[in-house]
């Protein structure tokens, strides 16, 4: 789950990070009101989930009150289209009417879990302010990674040894210290999947201050994260995938139009791949888990039959848990209620498919049914 | 032979009176599976169907029943601590079919577990593993897709591993052992271990490898193949047209960076001396034709 800059500057602030004074608006009038409190300049950057921002267009800087809040007009209400959007873009509700700064250096930290590692590891770059993936393809050499021993945690020769490859010595060296032990507490104690600070700048009187902040919090802890699962914005979210994610259906929409509905993650990546290699391309990724029952499959159906890119339909059930004539109802209830006629592929195996065939042929659905992979790949290309 | 799993397997069941783990107990029971013990705190004393006694601890349950395979349904709150509980009672083999679980929580429990190298966990966010010429299943694939034989199947996903199953079985090709070793960031065993145990083992002639993408453990393995493995792989990687950035379903299978693609994958494989499937319907045709090509 991703959360806001301004979330999660208030979070850094909580735990002792300095970030610049700054407003949140929803409204350019507040935007303008916000300039005047800040001292009559302020940067004015768009509140949403996507990086990319300021390339995009995101961030402004405004010297008085009147530019911020017409700065604030050209954001609000709109969508912002950035390199890591799809065309639409997100939409815009608030502001971050935020102070200048007076920046002498540009850093980049960041935390995430290394999977080679099996823990977390601290990134480090001296070239702060960019485009850090970039910084990785040219100069390599320029990133810093610190892997941190999990049941240790982050080590003061470790945070040291960051503070002196990014190239802080004298009077800055120890408020980066303390950022970088701050980070590294954000990171376990909320569960993040990645916290990072781009930049973090030194200022001309060697503050440390996280000028922008990105946290991203991992699904499966928010059970023990009520506070932050409060700050979820679904309006950054794409409205078929949020609305499957609220029924635990993992869902991911895509570019094509044969809409899939698969139990199981591996075997819905090797649908998308049948699909492709029959020379279509699937609406979306869905898996509806292995304890699925009949409300779940409909509720996974009717957000895959609300897709207006999606003219076919292709399902791949391999029953276990979930049975395949519990499957076949609840695919059957769905296309009735959303009263559709779309064409309908089914390969189905494992328990109880022949009743789970049964009730799709007795019903009123357009169905052809494959008996394996390569006939649910014939069947494709002669719906389309 | 096979992996892992034999005539001698003693199984415990951690969570045997929740819904899923008596479910699964119970069908691992009928498919010829030697459960000996249950355990859910606070429900020691019980009997499960009958036959299985429920303890309170694994402690308790490995004195009393010998057991030597735990198989782990508890919720993701509570499935590190069972992990952490099996590992201590001396149980050498664990299996967490748990989904879910945090990931933080599983790299501490991962360092934990580099202490007891003797310990082996499968998982989590697995379905766990089978060996069908000893009727011997741990974890939540249909046994009657499986037939004895001399393939030996590794993935990380559950239907998929079975959708790979069931095409060779179609085909009349038997399996030595199946094992999903989980789809999760953080996971016990990795790929290129469950290689070196099919390629130490006396009864697998070909080995059948089902990547996906995110991460880079399906390179490690293309290495250790490279490097150590002298059995024929047919390798499926799935994902190729996954975007980037998004999770498709397992934690694991999301594409950040180059080297988390289904091309990369595919490359190291090919780079390995594997042979490649073209796509998830060929599983079965490409393990017959290497098969054949053996003689």
């Amino acid at each position: 789950m991703k959360l806001h800059e301004y979330q999660a500057k208030e979070i850094f602030a909580r735990y002792g990070i300095e970030v610049p004074r700054a407003i949140l608006a929803t409204t350019p009038e507040e935007a303008g009101d916000a300039t005047r409190e800040l001292g009559g300049q302020a940067v004015i950057k768009a509140q949403v989930h996507a990086g990319g921002r300021g390339q995009a267009g995101g961030i402004k800087v405004t010297r008085s009150p009147e530019e911020a809040e017409e700065a604030a007009r050209g954001y609000i209400g709109r969508n912002l289209v950035t390199r890591q959007t799809d065309a639409q873009g997100v939409p815009i509700n608030s502001v971050l009417v935020e102070e200048l700064a007076d920046i002498k250096k540009e850093l980049y930290v960041a935390l995430t879990i290394d999977r080679g590692f099996r823990g977390p590891v601290m990134i480090a770059s001296a070239s702060g302010g960019m485009d850090i993936e970039e910084v990785a393809a040219t100069s390599p050499e320029d990133i810093h990674t610190e892997p941190i021993e999990p049941v240790l945690g982050l080590m003061p020769y470790q945070a040291r040894r960051v503070v002196s490859r990014l190239g802080l010595e004298g009077t800055p060296a120890r408020p980066a210290v303390q950022v970088l032990n701050a980070l590294y507490r954000i990171f376990t104690e909320n569960d993040c999947s990645l916290v990072e600070i781009n930049p973090l700048i030194v200022t001309a009187d060697d503050r440390v201050v996280a000028l922008d902040a990105k946290l991203d919090v991992e699904d499966d802890s928010l059970f023990r994260h009520g506070d932050l699962r409060d700050l979820r914005d679904r309006s950054q979210e794409d409205a078929l995938e949020a609305r499957a994610s609220d029924m635990e259906i993992a869902y991911v929409n895509l570019d094509g139009s044969v809409g899939c509905l698969v139990n199981g993650a591996g075997l819905a990546m090797a649908t998308l791949d049948v699909t492709n290699a029959a020379g279509a391309a699937p609406a979306n990724f869905l898996d509806v888990g292995g304890g699925a029952d009949e409300e779940k499959v409909a509720s996974a159906v009717s957000i895959i039959l609300s897709d207006p890119k999606v003219d076919r339909v292709l399902v791949n059930v391999f029953g276990g848990i979930l049975r395949c004539d519990i499957a076949a109802r609840g695919i059957v209830l769905a296309f009735e209620r959303m009263n559709s006629a779309l064409p309908l592929i089914v390969r189905m195996l494992g328990t109880n498919v022949d009743e789970g065939k049964e009730i799709l042929g007795a019903s009123s659905l357009n169905v052809t049914f494959a008996d394996t992979l390569t006939e649910a790949a014939a069947a494709i290309r002669q719906a389309g | 032979m096979g992996i892992l799993l034999d005539e001698n397997s003693r199984i415990l069941v951690q969570g045997i009176t929740g819904r899923e783990g008596s479910f699964h107990a119970r069908t691992g029971m009928a498919y010829g599976t030697n459960v000996v013990a249950g355990v859910t705190p606070g429900r020691g004393g019980q009997m499960f169907e009958e036959t299985v006694p429920v303890f309170n601890s694994v402690e308790e349950a490995v004195a009393e029943t010998e057991a030597n395979v735990s198989l782990i349904f508890v919720p993701p709150p509570f499935a590190p601590d069972a992990v952490v509980e099996a590992a201590d009672a001396g149980v050498p083999l664990i299996a967490c079919i748990t989904e879910g679980v945090p990931v933080q929580d599983m790299a501490r429990v991962a360092r934990y577990l580099e202490r007891k190298p003797e310990v082996r966990l499968i998982g989590p966010n697995c379905p766990g593993m089978i060996n069908p010429g000893a009727r011997c299943k741990v974890g939540i694939m249909p046994g009657n897709i499986h037939m004895p034989g001399r393939v030996g199947v590794v993935s990380r996903s559950g239907t998929l591993t079975y959708e790979a199953v069931q095409q060779l079985t179609n085909l009349g090709i038997g399996q030595s052992s199946c094992v999903g070793i989980g789809g999760d960031p953080i996971i016990g065993t990795s790929f290129a271990e469950i290689l070196r145990l099919y390629n130490e083992d006396p009864d697998t002639d070909l080995i059948v490898f089902i990547g996906e993408i995110g991460g880079t453990m399906e390179q490690e393995a293309a290495a250790y193949i490279k490097e150590s493995v002298t059995k024929p792989v047919c390798t499926l990687i799935v994902g190729a047209t996954a975007p980037p950035g998004k999770r498709m379903g397992h934690a694991g299978a999301i594409i950040t960076g180059d080297s988390a693609r289904a091309e990369a994958k595919i490359a190291a494989m090919r780079e390995a001396g594997a042979h490649i499937i073209p796509t998830p319907a060929d599983i079965g045709s490409t393990a017959q034709a290497v098969l054949a090509g053996m003689g």
